[in-house]
């Protein structure tokens, strides 16, 4: 086990650079996953972590040694690959030993590895299998025993559930952090879900254009996103924005398309007038008599919550409600934020305003 | 209301006895049977009629012009007692196994280099095809003149380096002769070989390796537990087919010496197209020519039974 520091790290291929100077400090035996929609190089930090592309400027630290020029195998890390890159010739067994037979390990130290890693993960019966003769979930596991065998001082995953389906996905999810709360091995976690991230990390990184937007525990990115671009990548379904202008006369509030009102707490000082994104979570929508007009668009209920679209001044908008309204769509409603949990957005540079 | 009434008469028009063409029609086997026809007599007409012939011939004393009589394995007992013979079974068998071992070497090589980043990748693959796409006769001129006693580039080269002092006589040599013939058949069947291994390589996922660099392999562990074991499917095709090609090879050997010096590079078709066609012994060159089947059947037999036992490519592959 290990801290990781990555500290200002760019990356080019050829002329064209994809990161540019990322800073992520990780903490030994936290679980960080990093997340960020397609192509925003969550993938090639990973495997620049992993010593699988060299580092075009900046540090990368395992521990206290920087590993900028010390080969992969040197630097004591495993990797879940996103297509789990197991030997197709090697059964489940030498697929999890063979790290161990590389090292030169004797064959008793090898099966101890293997039992043990077979027994966390329950996969003992299937040891003497080929990859072929594996469910999906079942290979998933043994590219998680390989990594476990090895008992390395980082854990890296690369989208390791994303070709699973959705059942299997929720039950691996658990499993993953149940082995992490386990052995305790800092993990580094991609993925572009945001509701893994949520649900498995310790710290979240959300990156965006080979820059990280925003670090910080999942309820922190939730309840105080430091931009708008975070603010509607994490949560689901995610936060409704409104444009339109503070209004300072005695108290603050917002007054947003088609000279639709809302509440709004406190204004940032002189602010009067100026131009803002309004950020509500379609959770912190009310049923209130003072709020502003709405015309139900489509009802969809899952159960235990029920999803509104509805239009504001025009604009669509989620709200979700855990009690059961009986709407229709056509029905006039009144929605009110909560003027407590509304968030402020800078119009151009989408920087948060309120605290 | 009146399509209503109308579907149960239509109905029971259709239910009829099914007449022997409609049998033929839906029944699948048939079908097959008719679907395979080209196809059979194709191979029936250009593969199993000759080979047919050929083996029947080598049970007679026919000659060039004259059909022959039925002598059972006579051929063959003279076959038995001849030197000549053994020593193309001999010499077959030499270059078959010298040949393919070092085309496999060479080939593997190539394939692995030409599999790395490197500049110039797509003209170097293009470039190892060259031999392929000579004329066999062609290259096997160019060889001639190579090896030639007054001509040769080699010997002009040596000697003007200064390092022998006449010219070797490359095809006058039996030992000489031989180097040469196999040294022009390697020259020819590598590209094959290369490029078909190379094919297979490219097969082989690229993060298998990144997963194997994470796992401490060496670029020699790499070969030896990922690309190699992946590999050995494909070698065992391309290896078949070498042999096979080199076994039977005939071209290159009769454009570069006819077999000669003293027989030391006459391989079994030659010596059967010698005895068959130039001196005209039908039967007999048709015995020497059966006599290759059971070396070329042992060959496949190898092989079959090498591919059958990779088990880890069986099962179902849902990825
Ligand atoms: N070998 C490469 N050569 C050139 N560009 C590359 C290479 N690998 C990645 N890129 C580029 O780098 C950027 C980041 O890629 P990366 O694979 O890290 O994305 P990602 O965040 O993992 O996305 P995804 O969620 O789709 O996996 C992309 O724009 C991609 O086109
Ligand atoms: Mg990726």
């Amino acid at each position: 086990m290990s801290s990781v520091h990555i500290r200002d790290v760019r990356k080019s291929f050829g002329t064209f650079e994809v990161l540019h100077g990322v800073t992520v400090p990780i903490e030994d035996g936290e679980f960080v996953v990093l997340v960020g929609p397609s192509g925003c190089g969550k993938s090639t930090l990973l495997r620049m972590l992993a010593g699988l592309e060299n580092i075009t400027s900046g540090t990368i630290s395992i521990g206290d040694r920087v590993v900028n020029n010390v080969q992969p195998k040197e630097r004591d890390i495993a990797m879940v690959f996103q297509n789990y890159a197991l030997y197709p010739h090697m059964t489940v067994r030498d697929n999890m030993g063979f790290s161990l037979k590389l090292r030169g390990a004797k064959s008793e130290e090898i099966d101890t590895g293997v039992k043990r890693a077979a027994e966390i993960l329950a996969l003992t019966p299937l040891l003497e299998r080929y990859p072929r003769q594996l469910s999906g979930g079942q290979r998933q596991r043994v590219a998680m025993g390989r990594a476990i065998v090895r008992d390395p001082q980082v854990f890296l995953f690369d989208e390791p559930l994303s070709n699973l389906d959705a059942k299997l996905r929720v039950a691996m999810r658990t499993e993953i952090k149940e082995l992490h709360q386990r052995l305790r091995t800092t993990t580094v976690y991609v993925t572009h879900d945001q509701i893994e991230a949520m649900t498995m990390a310790d710290k979240i990184v959300v990156m965006h254009d080979g820059i990280v937007e925003q670090m910080g525990s999942p309820l922190e990115l939730y309840d105080r996103p430091e931009n708008q671009f975070v603010a509607g990548f994490i949560g689901s379904p995610a936060m409704n924005f409104l444009k339109g202008k503070i209004k300072v006369n005695g108290s603050a509030s917002f007054e947003g398309p088609n000279g639709v009102k809302l509440p709004l707490k406190t204004a940032p000082a002189n602010s009067d007038g100026k131009p803002v994104v309004y950020g509500v979570r379609p959770e912190h929508f009310t049923i209130a008599d003072d709020g502003a007009e709405a015309e139900i668009v489509v009802v969809e209920p899952t159960g235990s919550e029920t999803q509104v679209f509805a239009k504001i001044g025009g604009e669509q908008v989620v709200a979700v409600f855990r009690e059961r309204h009986q709407f229709s769509p056509g029905d006039k409603v009144r929605l009110k934020p909560d003027p407590s949990l509304v968030h402020l957005f800078d119009e151009t540079t989408g920087k948060r305003l309120n605290s | 209301m009146a399509d209503i009434a109308l579907t149960p008469a239509k109905a029971k028009a259709e239910i009829r006895e099914a007449t022997a063409w409609d049998q033929v029609k839906h029944n699948r086997n048939w079908l097959g049977f008719w679907f395979m026809m080209p196809a059979m007599a194709f191979l029936i007409f250009f593969l199993a009629y000759p080979l047919g012939l050929g083996i029947w011939l080598s049970f007679t004393d026919t000659k060039i012009g004259r059909v022959g009589q039925f002598i059972a394995l006579e051929n063959y007992e003279w076959l038995w007692d001849d030197a000549i013979f053994w020593l193309s079974v001999f010499n077959t068998l030499l270059y078959t196994f010298v040949a393919s071992a070092i085309k496999f070497g060479i080939g593997l090589y190539l394939a692995l280099l030409l599999n790395e980043h490197m500049p110039f990748k797509a003209i170097l693959r293009a470039a190892v095809l060259i031999p392929f796409i000579v004329p066999t006769v062609l290259s096997a001129l160019a060889f001639w003149w190579i090896f030639d006693s007054q001509f040769s580039i080699i010997s002009w080269s040596l000697r003007h380096l200064g390092l022998i002092d006449h010219n070797i006589n490359f095809l006058g040599d039996p030992t000489w002769a031989r180097i040469c013939v196999i040294f022009a058949n390697i020259w020819r069947g590598v590209p094959f070989v290369a490029i078909t291994l190379l094919a297979g390589l490219q097969t082989v996922s690229p993060s298998l390796y990144e997963a194997a660099t994470l796992d401490g392999a060496t670029r020699w562990q790499m070969f030896r537990h990922i690309t190699y074991p992946l590999l050995t499917p494909i070698i065992a095709v391309v290896m078949t087919f070498s042999v096979l090609f080199t076994f039977t090879d005939f071209q290159l050997i009769w454009a570069m010496t006819r077999g000669g010096p003293v027989n030391a590079t006459h391989l079994m078709a030659t010596l059967s197209y010698q005895r068959a066609i130039i001196a005209g012994q039908l039967g007999e060159g048709a015995a020497i020519s059966s006599a290759m089947i059971p070396f070329l059947l042992a060959a496949i037999m190898v092989s079959w039974f090498g591919l059958q036992r990779r088990k880890w490519q069986q099962g179902e592959n849902n990825d």
